[in-house]
């Protein structure tokens, strides 16, 4: 997903005797984990996937005048970064319903837990919040290896998740609302505006694993049916930082745009690099799918100015809902932060929660699942509605450019929202993809 | 032919990135043998001195230039303090120095979390180092001569230190022979001292260079210290010229490979070719018998 390295923390066994690698180019904790075997050892055992799923039943009270939810994110470790910024927007949401009267006159008492960047630890932590806390629905993950472990933990126990953050599509699970953005409205919509401004070239740069190869995938399906050229393709490891070589292939290619599916810290070494080597949004603009407010200051503003991304909430949107969303933020947390989408998205879900029980009357997962189709919410990005089908949401499709200011203003708008299609159902051209 | 030569600049300046990270490990695990996972977090600790610098002074191409020796400064007493409260007690204990190092680097990573927050910050090129040179036909990236130049520079200094100093005298004959050094007089407590302090300042001068390519952020270290580790173990332990070699060896070989492969491909290849280079000499590229310096 989005941001930062950590997606690659799925573990595997080596061998049968505890060693535990992470499948992460830095090779030297192989070495720590070697040397401390004996004390990870307990934490090799688990593989993604089967982390005591099962063990969890939902024991929600809702006799007293508080419900508890419970909010999951990583708040240590590599993710830190992002996902702290959507603890502050949930966090933010809470305390808003609790001070117009909570849900069903039931205040909201929050239980937060730090995934630790671990998909290990969120299924572990997800398991304590529906099976000790009572919690009536969870909101948080973000890379989508903590996503799929915490997966079966929600189907097992039949509890809710609701997830905050753009992916790859290709899931739609029961128990799981994902109130980012999938592919039909984020990177399609992009391709679909690059191809009006006709470029007719493109080079895919992005990061060594699931989600940019995935997207490239349908990229490159997308080309083919649209007559555009795909010049060339390139991966680097996570935490890569040398892009010297990367572009140099790329202003030899000399396609029209570059789709920039970079994850992390290398976003900033590949336009500092980009930009040395003389390449400009004139000449070669760049779309990206994770930078968002927060990260430009980081990469730095000069090396960004007049770059394209591609989101759905941008905090610059000019809306009575996002204005007072932003104002709030910045007087809870300080006049220097940005709001971006998946904080945005991840405010909206609670919001989404809360009218789906309203309407349902209940906090039961069943019943609120099943009163979820329709559900509507008038969010900071627009008008938000939950597909009851597969749990996704209809959002508008954003392209932004970024100002010297560090803010992000939109170009280009889908001018209403999109159906969402995880599975890329209605596209002619990704048959065959998501088999 | 311009391909060939943009990839050549490409290899020699990775190699140059490589050798200003590695050298400060040369001497600390080269010469003294200490495995320093915290190396790396002094790099950060150099970067975030360049940050701050740029905070106070706002002109980018003063404060980079002044980052450079506090750079040194901050790295090599964070070091200093390192060696004097824990290191000095494990020398003959190198796996617990490797577990209490990763600690260290573990705790200041947060400390820099705390201090400075998650998100990377910026660094700002100076505008003399954004943009390229033309040379001939291929065009170098200014920061990226800037960054050779400078290792280069580190390397001249370094030998010199060596060679020509008393201090060098001293640093070269407390490791060739620990107990007739001391018996000549020579105090190898406050030689150890002085020998981490240089080790980690020149991690905080590499810090500092890294500004202009990546980012500024709680992880920086996390991304160098492994190709460290390789620049030193495959230049041969306690050899100056042997991590120059092998940094720039690794360089190319790493922007050849790239080029014709891809990025993950060629950092695969790279580990290869050294794991299958140390097979055949484990004791890297220079084979000395005592333990001698360049």
């Amino acid at each position: 997903m989005s941001n930062n390295v950590g997606e690659d923390s799925s573990r595997v066994r080596a061998d049968g005797n505890s060693l535990c690698w992470r499948t992460r180019g830095r090779l030297f904790s192989v070495v720590v984990f070697v040397a401390a075997a004996g004390l990870v050892l307990a934490g090799c055992g688990s593989r993604v996937g089967d982390s005591g799923g099962s063990s969890a039943t939902s024991c929600v009270d809702t006799s007293g005048d508080s419900v508890k939810i419970g909010f999951l994110n990583s708040l240590s470790g590599t993710m830190a970064i992002s996902e702290n910024t959507v603890h502050d927007a949930l966090n933010l949401g809470a305390e808003q319903i609790n001070a117009s009267g909570g849900v069903l006159g039931k205040k909201l008492e929050v239980v937060s837990e730090d995934g630790a960047s671990e998909p290990t630890v969120f299924a572990e932590k997800a398991t304590k919040l529906i099976g000790s806390d009572c919690v009536a629905a969870v909101f948080g993950g973000w890379t989508s290896s903590s996503r799929k472990a915490m997966l079966p933990v929600f189907e097992g126990a039949n509890s809710l998740l609701f997830y905050p953050v753009q992916y790859e599509g290709l899931e739609a699970s029961p128990n799981i609302f994902y109130t980012g953005a999938t592919t039909n409205q984020q990177i399609v919509p992009a391709l679909d505006y690059l191809k009006q401004q006709g470029v007719t070239s493109l080079f895919l740069v992005g990061s060594d694993y699931v989600f940019p190869r995935t997207a490239n995938k349908e990229i490159k399906a997308y080309a083919e049916a649209n007559g555009i050229e795909v010049k060339g393709e390139e991966y680097a490891p996570l935490g890569h930082t040398d892009f010297a070589t990367i572009t140099n292939k790329v202003r030899a290619a000399g396609a029209g745009a570059v789709f920039n599916t970079l994850n992390g810290d290398s976003n900033v070494a590949f336009f500092k690099e980009y930009r040395n080597a003389g390449l400009t949004a004139a000449t070669m603009p760049v779309v990206s799918v994770s930078i968002a407010e927060e990260e430009v200051g980081g990469i730095g503003v000069d090396n960004l100015v007049g770059q394209l991304t591609a989101w759905n909430y941008y905090q610059t949107l000019d809306s009575p809902v996002n204005k007072a969303f932003v104002q709030a933020f910045k007087e809870k947390y300080g006049q220097g932060r940005v709001t971006s989408d998946p904080m945005e998205a991840a405010y909206t879900s609670l919001f989404l929660w809360k009218a789906m029980v309203e309407k349902a009357q209940s906090f039961t997962t069943d019943d609120v699942t099943k009163a979820a189709d329709g559900v509507s919410y008038e969010a900071p990005e627009g008008t938000v509605t939950v597909n009851g089908e597969n749990h996704h949401i209809a959002k508008t499709a954003l392209i932004g450019k970024v100002a010297p200011d560090g803010l992000i203003y939109t170009e280009w708008s889908s001018g209403a929202p999109i159906e969402p299609d995880p599975f890329l159902e209605s596209y002619e051209w990704a048959k065959g993809l998501s088999g | 032919m311009e391909a060939l030569l943009s990839q050549l600049v490409a290899g020699l300046s990775l190699g140059s990135v490589l050798l200003l990270a590695a050298l400060g490990l040369s001497l600390t695990f080269g010469q003294m043998g200490v495995i320093n996972m915290a190396h790396g977090e002094f790099m950060m600790a150099g970067a975030y001195t360049a940050f701050m610098v740029q905070g106070l002074i706002a002109d980018a191409g003063i404060s980079l230039l002044l980052a450079i020796p506090l750079g040194f400064v901050i790295g090599g007493l964070m070091g200093l303090i390192l060696e004097v409260t824990l290191i000095h007690r494990m020398y003959h204990r190198p796996l617990d120095t490797l577990l209490v190092t990763w600690g260290v680097a573990l705790i200041l990573q947060q400390a820099a979390r705390d201090i400075f927050g998650a998100p990377n910050v910026d660094v700002r090129a100076p505008g003399w180092l954004s943009g390229s040179l033309n040379i001939g036909v291929v065009s170098v990236p200014a920061a990226r001569m800037f960054i050779l130049v400078l290792a280069v520079a580190v390397v001249v200094g370094l030998s010199l230190l060596l060679k020509t100093t008393s201090l060098g005298r001293r640093i070269r004959g407390v490791v060739q022979n620990r107990d007739l050094a001391e018996t000549v007089g020579i105090s190898t407590r406050s030689t150890d001292r002085l020998t981490f302090f240089i080790g980690s300042g020149l991690a905080g001068i590499a810090g500092v260079a890294v500004t202009l390519l990546g980012s500024t952020g709680p992880t920086l270290g996390t991304n160098y210290i492994v190709d460290a580790f390789l620049v030193v173990v495959a230049g041969g332990i306690g050899q100056i010229k042997g991590a120059v070699i092998a940094a720039f060896g690794l360089g190319l070989l790493q922007a050849t490979f790239e080029y014709s492969t891809t990025a993950s491909i060629a950092k695969v290849t790279v580990f290869v070719v050294v794991v299958v280079f140390l097979q055949v000499r484990p004791q890297g590229i220079f084979n000395v018998r005592t333990r001698s310096l360049a």
